[in-house]
């Protein structure tokens, strides 16, 4: 069973999330758009489907696929971490060396 | 005083990340290794984190835990491999939150007239773990999709 972050480890399965977010798709509209065979298609789709990232509909005789919220908001709480991290606290770092000698240079002058 | 530059390389399952401080690197190197400084400046703004563990020595562990205002809490931790002043820092790197997938961190402190260029490499233990960190927009200008992906989880 594939945890949700190896379901999203792969591009076309995030290229495959990023059109579910704007709405839900059939397998055959998604063959299309991302141009690969429709056995590919439904390898990713079921890889997210084990991630619990999408879920199926039944409309009369189509199938929709559809986006989970849920577990994407919990890892969207782990790439948060890694999405801010690195940037701004080399930012905080800097600002702190900033600090840090302006406190030894105050130190030297009492 | 810089810019950070991150390199990705496809196939590769380093990130290398590096930026210049204006400071000596003795100075960059303490604020690495000092559990006083470490809760000023090592995670993004709007979290506090707190050093749990931090034996600066081969083979010692660090934990520090940070604290968002919704109550959210993430640890990270790992162990000290080398410890070079003011040179050379190696050590593990594991988020609590997504238990094994570890990292080796190698930060180097290249002195450039007392002024200091920081290289930052991480080593994932796949590609995909790798893919999954830049993807997720680690370097600066994460992709549009992502963040127009954020903005729609925000409203869930």
């Amino acid at each position: 069973m594939m945890t949700t972050y190896e379901a999203l480890a792969d591009p076309t399965r995030r290229h495959i999330l990023d059109l579910l977010r704007e709405r839900p798709h059939l397998v055959g509209e998604l063959v299309m758009l991302l141009d690969l065979s429709q056995p590919l298609i439904s390898k990713h789709l079921r890889v997210l489907r084990e991630g619990g990232l999408v879920h199926v509909r039944q409309d009369a005789q189509r199938r929709w696929y559809e986006l989970n919220p849920e577990p994407l908001v919990e890892l969207d709480n782990w790439l948060g971490p890694y999405r801010h991290l690195w940037a701004e606290r080399y930012d905080r770092l800097e600002s702190l060396l900033d600090e840090l000698q302006e406190e030894e240079k105050n130190h030297g002058k009492t | 005083m810089g810019k950070l530059k991150v390199n990705a390389e496809p196939g590769s399952h380093a990130i290398v990340m590096s930026r210049d401080f204006n400071a000596p690197r003795e100075l960059v190197f303490k604020a690495y290794t000092d559990a006083a400084l470490i809760p000023r400046w090592w995670g993004p703004n709007g979290v506090t984190t707190t050093v749990d563990t931090m034996e600066v020595k081969k083979g010692g562990l660090w934990r520090y835990v940070q604290r968002d205002d919704q109550g959210g809490e993430y640890a990270f931790h790992g162990v000290y491999h080398d410890i070079v002043a003011p040179e050379r820092l190696v050590y593990t790197f594991e988020f609590e939150g997504m238990p094994g997938h570890v990292l080796l961190e190698t930060i180097s402190f290249e002195d450039h007239g007392g002024k200091t260029t920081l290289i930052d490499t991480l080593v994932a233990q796949t590609l995909e773990a790798r893919d999954g960190m830049v993807d997720s927009g680690m370097e600066q200008g994460a992709s549009e999709s992502w963040d127009r992906f954020e903005t729609l989880l925000q409203t869930l």
